[in-house]
């Protein structure tokens, strides 16, 4: 559980969330009477019946249990209607991690699916990277969701798939770059556990904050491409071997699925990635946060400036193609896992970090490479 | 014991200090004098001539600044606009190889009004600044930022461009060459100066209570740059300017783009950083101190004695996280320390993008209700299905009561929609959902767009923005009332441009 930083007190950070937004409900009649009086009870601003509980971050609106469940879930119904995300009778992988927003994402899949009749036919992925005290628990959980929403499970691991897990990638890499191995080898463990179960799209939990910070870090990183993509909710649906994936969950803020998590008592597991605290997206997660604080609809400007961002005509930008060696898609003659794994493999990190195009053919041609290169790519700094 | 008397055999080692041993980069003989970037050390010279060389660079690649032609240049007091000011100021200068050939003029918007400056303060500063402007014998103005509330309403109405087309240029250049060189310069002309008038106590009043009005200090000072933006274009226009330069340097841009896409104006980034904002149809604004980094100024202005004045902002000595802009500013510096290629690399993907909806060319024919009435760019609030906006929109919706309680007198809409009914479509009928809270914001939020919502929303009452701001909003809501009335008997879509 993530504890308070002020290290004395005992409580975890989302108790503190939920115990001051259930306080602050009642801070503007406070000041609205003058002097202290006894706390009025807010009323609901949705039902104005029963009592308000807790305080929408996205809105400022306060409401009670039963409103916001419903206004929660029916922000995330008109996401999926609006957006035509899923079709009557298809398959539907949802992509489980664990944590609070695959949980969430999980039972409000299932709930809405019986609500509204979509006829979707829902299972769970899950992703095992092989990072003891981290991936092992979360697992546990994940398998104690799938008896509890009754859904069929697959795990798929590193182990099998590319024969290294996590904690070997990282003690080769350091702790600097290792986030780009796992992010690129789990996309394609998503994609092969899909296929695996035959699966027609994935789902992913995805929410606006997560959507935000990877606008902001595209802009960091200057990374154009990515960043005509990064607010689409849902990523192209051509070719075979490519499962498209969406995010139903694009415009719900982390707070609130925190706070839906809570109050409906779901089960996850909250621990933050060991290998994370050096990763660049911490900055860009910070800025968010502190934006956040100051004004709490900035998520959503961001998303909005995002989506309407518009890229100069006689920008380069990839095109898609497939990789010359296991098939999947690429923009370059190999696609990026294949990168790391080669780099991996030959005991040269750095393949994959950095640009090293014209390396790409040498590989591919089996040729060695000069003693200069191999220096280069493997220095590793910790 | 002393060891004075003593003598070396050998040479005691030194540490290799780099700086002190290092040669320049570019001529290789001097010694340097300036580290700009790890590995790019300058001699004076050399720097000098490569500060230079960027600010023509920047002039000449573009061509939008026509020989002859009169350029105003925005100048804050700061080391980026008073370095530009220097530039310019030796670029046009008689000696200077290839002359620059437009004529400039300097023009300085006193805000301690809205500062809540003392008298004395203001005068100050603004004596400083009248040796600094009189020193170039430039025409140059200074003006209050209380000026702003007896603009006009065409300040928010692009005009149409004079014309001089982009492919123009080298006809233009080829013109002004025949007609023997610029007229103007080289006779000792009488310096046009135009001297803060006596500001009114009620105007400074008037201007505390706009700026107070504002709830959030992000609010605040995105109400302060536009008024501030309105100033400088009605001063361009009125005298003649046709091109309005301002001294943004490479690190403000960066902050400026952050700001923007946290703010919501993703839309608007190309007019917001660009090198040439032309929303105003006949002003354009031009920002050629956009490569410079602000330590490369700081450097150029140390040594070479570049005066400039120090002027507090709304957000000097604030914390980090009072506003928006001030988050953002220490933010990229704190990042640029630890990663310098940070402020570069922002820039660069901000140099990649452009208005939404196509070229500034065709902005121009747009219909201005299309434009915010406060920024005045593009509209970008057609909430589309499955955009942020709607969503928003959505959640407002649902988080109020479906049921009425009570009959709300001042809401003209009457009932709030049911929930059934999805009233999160168009604006218009948005604005019901808001009705009880402001019932004045209810005629100028469809006027604006994204950003300027935010920052309108922030505001206590509508009421205290300039005259002219509401005056155009309700001429604009008439004949759009006008419109829908005979809708049916138009013939095309388009309205004619004014």
């Amino acid at each position: 559980m993530l504890l308070c930083p002020c290290v004395r007190c005992s409580h975890t950070v989302e108790e503190q969330w939920i115990r001051r937004m259930s306080e602050h409900q009642s801070a503007p009649e406070q000041l609205a009477a003058g002097k202290s009086q006894a706390r009025m009870p807010v009323l609901c601003s949705s039902c104005s019946e029963k009592r308000a509980v807790l305080k929408r971050p996205k809105t400022g609106h306060s409401l009670c249990k039963a409103c916001f469940f419903w206004a929660f879930e029916e922000e995330v119904h008109r996401t999926i209607v609006a957006a035509k995300l899923f079709r009557p009778g298809e398959t539907v992988g949802i992509a489980a991690s664990g944590g609070k927003d695959s949980t969430v994402l999980a039972h409000v899949m299932k709930l809405l699916n019986e609500r509204h009749s979509y006829g979707l036919e829902l299972m769970l992925i899950s992703v095992d990277e092989g990072i003891t005290g981290y991936r092992d628990d979360s697992l546990e959980t994940v398998k104690r969701n799938q008896q509890q929403y009754e859904l069929p499970l697959k795990i798929v691991s590193y182990e099998e798939l590319y024969g290294w897990t996590m904690d070997a990638i990282v003690k080769q890499v350091g702790l600097k770059n290792n986030c780009t191995f796992c992010g690129v080898f789990r996309r394609q463990a998503l994609d092969r556990g899909a296929v695996m179960l035959k699966v027609d799209k994935i789902c992913t939990g995805h929410n606006a904050d997560d959507v935000a910070e990877t606008v902001l870090m595209n802009i960091l990183r200057g990374d154009i491409a990515r960043l005509r993509r990064c607010t689409a909710i849902s990523t192209a649906s051509e070719g075979d071997g490519v499962v498209p994936r969406c995010k139903p969950l694009k415009y719900a803020y982390e707070k609130e699925i925190v706070l839906y998590a809570y109050f409906k008592k779901l089960d996850y597991f909250s621990t933050e990635c060991i290998y994370s605290p050096n990763a660049y997206r911490g900055y860009a997660r910070t800025f968010l946060k502190d934006l956040e604080s100051i004004r709490p609809s900035s998520i959503m400007d961001i998303i909005h400036s995002g989506e309407n961002l518009s890229v100069r005509e006689g920008v380069k930008m990839p095109v898609q193609g497939t990789c010359s060696r296991c098939g999947y898609i690429s923009s370059q003659a190999l696609c990026k896992s294949c990168v790391l794994l080669e780099g991996l493999n030959r005991g040269l990190p750095k393949l994959g970090i950095g640009k090293h195009h014209r390396l790409h053919e040498k590989i591919l041609s089996q040729q060695p490479l000069t003693e200069r290169e191999k220096r280069k790519l493997k220095s590793v700094d910790f | 014991m002393c060891q004075v008397e003593e003598e070396y055999h050998e040479q005691l080692e030194r540490v290799d200090t780099p700086s002190a041993s290092k040669k320049c980069v570019k001529c290789k003989e001097e010694l340097a004098a300036v580290v700009i970037r790890a590995g790019d050390a300058y001699c004076r010279n050399c720097f000098r001539e490569s500060f230079i060389h960027k600010f023509r660079a920047m002039l000449g690649k573009t061509r939008v600044i026509f020989p002859g032609e009169k350029v105003l240049l925005a100048v804050s007091g700061g080391p980026s606009s008073c370095s530009m000011l220097s530039q310019v100021q030796e670029g046009v200068s008689q000696n200077a190889h290839k002359k620059l050939r437009f004529l400039p003029g300097i023009v300085y918007i006193d805000e301690g009004g809205a500062l809540g400056q003392h008298k004395e303060m203001r005068q100050k500063t603004t004596s400083e600044l009248c040796d600094m402007f009189r020193s170039t014998s430039f025409p140059f103005y200074i003006l209050p930022l209380e000026q702003v509330l007896d603009l006009p309403g065409s300040v928010l109405t692009p005009s149409p461009p004079s014309d001089q087309p982009g492919s123009a240029y080298k006809a233009a250049v080829d013109l002004f060459l025949q007609s023997g060189g610029s007229g103007s310069d080289g006779k000792a002309e009488e310096q046009e100066c135009v001297s803060p008038p006596a500001v009114q106590e009620s105007h400074t009043r008037l201007l505390q209570q706009l700026i107070g009005s504002a709830q959030t200090l992000t609010a605040k000072q995105d109400l302060l740059n536009t008024l501030r933006q309105h100033l400088l274009v009605h001063t361009a226009r009125t005298r003649g300017y046709s091109k309005l330069m301002l001294g943004d340097s490479c690190t403000r841009l960066a902050v400026k783009l952050l700001t923007s896409i946290s703010l919501g104006r993703g839309a608007q980034l190309a007019q917001d950083t660009g090198f040439s904002d032309c929303r105003y149809g006949d002003v354009i604004v031009v920002r050629p101190m956009r490569e410079y980094s602000a330590k490369e100024i700081a450097y150029y202005n140390h040594m070479f004695k570049v005066p400039s004045v120090v002027i507090p902002n709304l957000d000097t000595k604030t914390a980090d996280k009072a506003s928006i802009q001030r988050l953002t500013q220490s933010f990229v510096t704190k990042l640029q320390a630890d990663f310098p290629s940070t402020v570069s690399t922002i820039y660069r993907t901000g140099e990649k993008l452009q208005t939404a909806g196509g070229s500034s060319s065709s902005s121009s024919a747009a219909e201005d209700a299309q434009r915010c009435v406060l920024c005045v760019c593009g509209l970008d609030t057609a909430a589309e299905e499955a955009s942020a906006l709607q969503a928003t929109l959505i959640s407002e919706q649902l988080s109020r009561s479906s049921v009425p309680v009570k009959p709300e007198p001042h809401s003209p809409v009457g009932q709030c929609c049911s929930s059934e009914r999805p009233c999160g479509g168009s604006e218009g009928a948005s604005d019901c959902c808001r009705s009880s809270r402001h019932p004045e914001a209810i005629e100028l939020r469809s006027l604006l767009c994204y950003s300027c919502r935010r920052t309108v929303g922030d505001m206590s009452s509508v009421a205290h923005l300039p005259q002219y701001v509401l005056s155009e909003a309700q001429r604009r809501q008439n004949r759009s009332a006008m419109k829908e009335q005979i809708s049916e008997f138009l013939l095309d879509d388009a309205d004619e441009n004014h």
